[in-house]
């Protein structure tokens, strides 16, 4: 790809959604939703389906108008700008292309709609086609195409006439997984070329984690964490946020006791020592620890770490990876993951110890 | 052997309707055929006579004439009436689906007659027209070709709605809000993007519309006053009152050849299934 084909004048907007409330009928799609989008980011709204994170993404693209709250976008209020105006380029899930218009002249219309030149649109879309790599497909109709190739085309039409903000709603879901992950890395290189702010939905918290700068995690209508993709993920503020980035195990504590920005309490006889990231109040807690965390051995190992005892119960097996599944003494279930190569299989029905370093793991309310 | 028999079953089913077709139409139309061939006397003289004679040639341009202003007329308003239907409010299309189905229900006679009731020279239309004093002379709006235009157009309305219909509804909502989203007015989103996704409900309504009008009886002869005569009246004055059936017969001939064309033409441009909404 030619350096010299930067999108990058693109001026890039920043919008604050302030108190966005979003009620169909009696039901609450979006409860007092507040949140920032810094310029040029790569923001991901995360969420099953349901959670709201679809209706901000129209809300912010101007199709639906918020029941409350207001939207500001470089200090100009837009909560009243109909989406016509609004300028931002949309990825839609399925695409949206114009079936009765080539690929060029579906990567043209927004050009188009705006004036420009005959000369300026055959420039400008000349260049994105070779920037998604369509070369040779600019006289195809949609139907004609893959559904990468569709997507690409989808891509090069939102981004073709520099946008501030491009919006993407799911654009991956109907791609299988290798095509995927290709786009995935597309997308986060037109995102380093173009500078523009991405706003991208997903249910796929892998997909969520790899491409964005921050994550925002929605359900049930309320933003539930914003953060980069690792704070997110390793220090989760509530169990919803913990349990739907990945795969945790969860040890209910008791005597809990806490000292500063660490926690300890007891979890079947032995003392368990934990980075407490919340406020937290009372004596229960829950320990929670992702399964890559942890390391099965034979001896409970050093002391800067916590230890339980377990028995082996099985083993997947993931290529890369092979995970354990163990019971505590007491019948806890836990799973363990850990790298293929650098363990010998474990038999099941041995007794083992399980570790972990005491900053890996974290404190959540029992409750929920 | 299983999809042997479903599909001989199949055709049993169908067989009723195939025999009381073959019966009704095919047997009764070679009939035809023959008698275009051989009445006066055996040869190609009435098929000649189709090119040479004057009045069954000005019948013929009518009729054209006729089939394509009522085409325009009725997939303009199908159109209009198909968008209120499928994208509307719930009180608009209930509006709608009444416009469309009720004319539907009542008899082509009967719907004849309305019209005549309406723009006779005694009409509705003239009489309210008069006694408002806008008018001096009645305006001449039935018994001439703009009353056949007309009834035939508002008889025909229906048919073009519902391919039209079909189409719009085949409409991906999202790639209408894409254009939205690219700055489009709704101007440009309705001409550039709604209307050409529509074009094959256009062309199938066009079709159906021209192909039905061809063949009108009752209509153009009711607000025609015979003073506007369309084919298949011309067929009915030449076999009913005068003795010129083998006429008759080669026109009707032509006529049935010239509609299987554009029946042919339909099936290549919209499937059977979307005609039907």
């Amino acid at each position: 790809m030619p350096q010299n084909m930067q999108l990058s004048d693109a001026k890039a907007a920043e919008i604050k959604a302030v108190s966005i409330g979003k009620t169909f009928g009696a039901f609450h799609a979006l409860k007092d939703l507040s949140l920032d989008i810094g310029r040029g980011e790569f923001l991901t709204l995360l969420g099953p389906s349901g959670s709201g994170k679809t209706t901000f993404l129209m809300i912010l693209a101007g199709f639906t108008a918020p029941t409350t709250g207001r939207l500001v976008m470089d200090g100009k209020d837009i909560t009243d700008v109909p989406a016509e105006d609004r300028s931002y380029g949309m990825v839609f899930q399925g695409y949206a292309l114009f079936p009765h218009l080539t690929v060029e002249q579906n990567i043209a219309f927004p050009l188009k709609v705006r004036g420009r030149s005959s000369s300026e649109i055959k420039r400008k879309v000349g260049e994105m086609v070779e920037r998604v790599g369509l070369v040779g497909h600019e006289k195809k109709l949609p139907a004609k195409l893959s559904g990468g190739q569709q997507q690409r085309v989808a891509l090069a039409r939102a981004l073709v006439f520099e946008p501030s903000v491009l919006l993407l709603d799911e654009p991956f879901s109907a791609l299988d997984k290798n095509l995927r992950e290709m786009m995935q890395q597309e997308v986060k290189r037109l995102h380093e070329e173009t500078g523009t702010t991405f706003v991208f939905v997903t249910h796929d918290q892998s997909e969520a984690l790899a491409l964005s700068s921050r994550v925002a995690i929605f359900n049930h209508g309320e933003l539930l964490q914003v953060g980069k993709p690792k704070d997110v993920y390793e220090r989760p503020e509530n169990r919803f946020v913990a349990e739907f980035l990945g795969e945790i195990n969860l040890l209910p504590l008791d005597a809990l006791h806490l000292d500063g920005d660490r926690a300890a309490g007891q979890f079947e006889e032995r003392t368990i020592v934990l980075n407490k990231t919340m406020p937290m109040t009372g004596s229960n807690a829950v320990a929670a620890i992702r399964p890559e965390h942890m390391v099965i051995s034979a001896s409970p190992q050093s002391s800067d770490r916590n230890a339980i005892t377990c028995r082996v119960e099985g083993a997947t097996y993931f290529g890369a990876s092979t995970k354990y599944h163990l019971k505590t003494r007491k019948g806890t279930s836990l799973a363990v993951s850990m790298p293929t190569a650098a363990t010998s299989p474990i038999a099941p029905q041995t007794d083992v110890w399980v570790s972990w370093p005491v900053n890996q793991g974290f404190l959540l309310p029992s409750g929920g | 052997m299983i999809g042997k028999s479903a599909t001989s079953r199949k055709i049993l089913l169908l067989a009723p309707l195939l025999l009381f077709l073959g019966l009704a139409y095919v047997v009764p139309f070679l009939g035809v055929v023959r008698w275009s061939f051989t009445m006066p006397e055996v040869g190609l003289g009435q098929y000649r006579a189709l090119f040479t004679d004057p009045l069954v040639q000005s019948v013929f341009i009518r009729t054209l004439r006729i089939c394509l202003v009522v085409t325009a007329a009725a997939l303009v308003a199908a159109y209009a009436i198909g968008y209120v239907w499928v994208r509307g409010s719930s009180v608009q299309r209930m509006l709608a689906e009444f416009c469309i189905l009720v004319p539907f229900w009542i008899s082509v006679l009967t719907r004849a007659f309305g019209w005549l009731a309406m723009l006779s020279n005694r009409g509705l239309i003239n009489t309210w027209l008069q006694s408002a004093g806008i008018i001096s002379e009645p305006l001449a709006l039935a018994r001439n070709e703009l009353g056949v235009i007309i009834g035939m157009t508002h008889f025909l309305i229906p048919f073009a709605v519902f391919p039209i219909a079909s189409a719009m509804r085949s409409i991906d909502e999202r790639v209408l809000l894409a254009a939205r989203g690219m700055g489009a007015s709704r101007t440009r989103i309705f001409w550039t993007v709604f209307v050409p996704l529509t074009s094959g409900g256009l062309i199938g309504a066009a079709l159906i519309v021209f192909v039905f009008a061809l063949g009108f009886f009752v209509t153009p002869a009711i607000l025609g006053g015979g003073r506007s005569v369309m084919v298949a009246e011309l067929v009915y004055l030449r076999i009913f009152q005068s003795p010129d059936w083998g006429l008759g017969a080669a026109i009707s001939v032509v006529l049935v050849l010239f509609i299987g064309i554009l029946l042919a033409l339909m099936r290549r441009f919209i499937k059977p299934a979307h005609l039907v909404g």
